[in-house]
């Protein structure tokens, strides 16, 4: 009885670690004044400020452009590495795996730095660069997300369907697609958050006025923090909620089956 | 000679691998062992003994320590309960503990930075009840504060995952042939983590060591981390050769520390994803 309620209070401790920092943020986008501690009332006041802010806006859609667009072509590119790294001799696919993990263990700002040298050599830094820096560090997720459906799927299925006569890409289409759409498309969603989350790659690789959302939090933080801040953080945890609610609770989520 | 053929749709993957991962660290090796005019040296690889970059080195091991050891202390107990709980409800608590993960890196230290402001709310509430405010921001505990708050779920997922691949029946034969909470603890549940824990101080440390956003925003210039330095050596000094160079030694401290867990803790499968 001690031990349980012991765990109880411990559980709730770390879970307001986790987040009081959040609770306060939401709170105080809908106070009715300057102040980070006195409540002035509820108002949406902060929301509209952050809808006419037009650099805001901008970085916004910049953020959605470079995510959505960097989780569609790693997801592509991803997902026939993945298939071709299946077919692959046991020696090749450890080495393929092995330097998938790269970008994943390097340091973001060796990644980002990295990235930068490469573009200023070789070209001007601006919205493509971060773009292609995205995609190179979103493609290993999507790599690690369909590799593990492509080792359950059952190959005896399709090669039964090529000797009755299927073509290779029917087959694929009728017999493992289906298989590996699940890891395809948390794949997809995990790019997509990643891409969402970065700070520090994109900060090296952008060019002169183009902004994410987390670079135009981190430029404007050092100025001060504005309460419209606060507004932008409250919607953009309410998207965070429901895209990982999807992933957890949505058709392509992994069930496990607990032993 | 169909096998053939798949493999090669891996081929466009090994070229942007080549040209985005492969040519931009050749890039930063080039970069670190060269002077401005192109010539050979190891002036920039070896300036990190320069008092500054050696402070700064020492600082950011001593601060991602640190913040891997409360992490760590945190996240076993929490695992160890979040496993012992109905099957029903566990999934969606689970899901509570890695939400905050989930929200964007710079408004999680925005939140603390407010939260910790000399005005802010943990002050006043302090204030209230009659105690002296804390003075925090801008020191390196409020950003070994923000940063255990930002690495605290990647280390939780991988011990809990650990965890929960421990079955049942392996702890009731232990318990059946007498063995006591202690001794199963240390001899059953300990080891059979420890893949999950080597993940997670890898997961943890790595990004605490070369974090520099939470240091900057945080610490308000104060708290120089070796990220910091680097940072400025390529943001405000321009100078890509020193910046490399102090790169080159964080990759090789990077690379050690993970050399170092993996050699304890054997490849399990227990990642975070």
């Amino acid at each position: 009885m001690l031990r349980k309620s012991a765990q109880r209070i411990y559980l709730f401790l770390i879970f307001l670690f986790l987040y009081l920092p959040i609770v306060v943020l939401i709170v105080l986008s809908f106070n009715n004044s300057k102040s980070k501690v006195l409540w002035g009332g509820f108002t949406l006041d902060w929301y509209k400020k952050l809808f006419s802010n037009s650099a805001i806006m901008e970085a916004f859609s910049t953020t959605v452009f470079i995510s959505l667009a960097s989780a569609v072509i790693a997801t592509l590119l991803g997902t026939l590495a993945a298939l071709g790294i299946d077919a692959m001799k046991k020696r090749g696919q450890a080495v393929m795996l092995g330097a998938t993990n790269i970008p994943l263990l390097n340091a973001d700002i060796v990644t980002g730095i990295s990235m930068m040298l490469l573009f200023v050599r070789f070209t001007r830094l601006g919205i493509s660069t971060v773009l292609i820096a995205h995609i190179t560090f979103n493609i290993p997720y999507v790599i690690l997300n369909v590799l593990p459906k492509l080792k359950q799927s059952s190959r005896t299925a399709y090669e039964a369907a090529l000797d009755l006569g299927a073509a290779p890409l029917y087959a694929f289409r009728k017999i493992i697609w289906p298989q590996i759409l699940p890891g395809v498309l948390s794949g997809f969603l995990m790019a997509m958050t990643m891409s969402l989350d970065d700070f520090s790659v994109t900060y090296f690789t952008k060019g002169a006025g183009i902004n994410t959302l987390s670079t135009m939090i981190y430029t404007e933080m050092r100025k001060g923090i504005r309460p419209e801040m606060y507004a932008l953080s409250t919607l953009l945890f309410l998207i965070a909620l429901i895209l990982l609610l999807f992933m957890n609770f949505g058709p392509t989520a992994r069930k496990e089956a607990r032993p | 000679m169909r096998n053939l053929k798949r493999q090669l749709l891996a081929g466009p993957y090994i070229l942007w691998m080549a040209g985005f991962i492969l040519l931009p660290v050749l890039m930063i090796l080039y970069y670190a062992f060269t002077a401005t005019g192109g010539n050979f040296t190891f002036l920039n690889v070896s300036s990190i003994t320069f008092s500054v970059h050696l402070k700064a080195l020492v600082l950011s091991l001593k601060l991602g320590l640190i913040c891997t050891v409360i992490c760590l202390a945190l996240s076993y107990p929490l695992a160890m309960i979040l496993n012992s709980m109905k099957a029903k409800s566990q999934g969606f608590i689970v899901f509570i503990f890695i939400l905050p993960m989930w929200m964007n890196f710079m408004l999680r230290i925005l939140a603390w930075r407010m939260l910790l402001s000399n005005n802010g709310i943990i002050n006043s509430l302090l204030g209230t009840f009659g105690l002296p405010g804390i003075d925090i921001l801008n020191t390196p505990t409020a950003v070994v504060f923000c940063m255990v708050y930002d690495f605290l779920p990647f280390m939780i997922l991988p011990i809990y995952n650990a965890m929960s691949r421990i079955q049942p029946d392996i702890i009731e034969a232990a318990r059946d042939l007498g063995a006591g909470s202690l001794i199963i603890f240390f001899k059953i549940i300990v080891p059979l983590t420890m893949s999950g824990v080597v993940s997670g101080i890898i997961m943890v440390f790595v990004p605490a060591l070369t974090s520099f956003a939470v240091s900057d925003l945080l610490g308000g210039g104060k708290v120089l981390l070796i990220g910091n330095v680097i940072e400025q050596a390529f943001m405000q000094e321009y100078n890509w050769n020193l910046g490399s160079g102090l790169s080159f030694v964080l990759m090789i401290f990077v690379i050690a520390s993970m050399a170092l867990m993996n050699s304890r803790g054997d490849e399990n499968g227990t990642g975070v994803w």
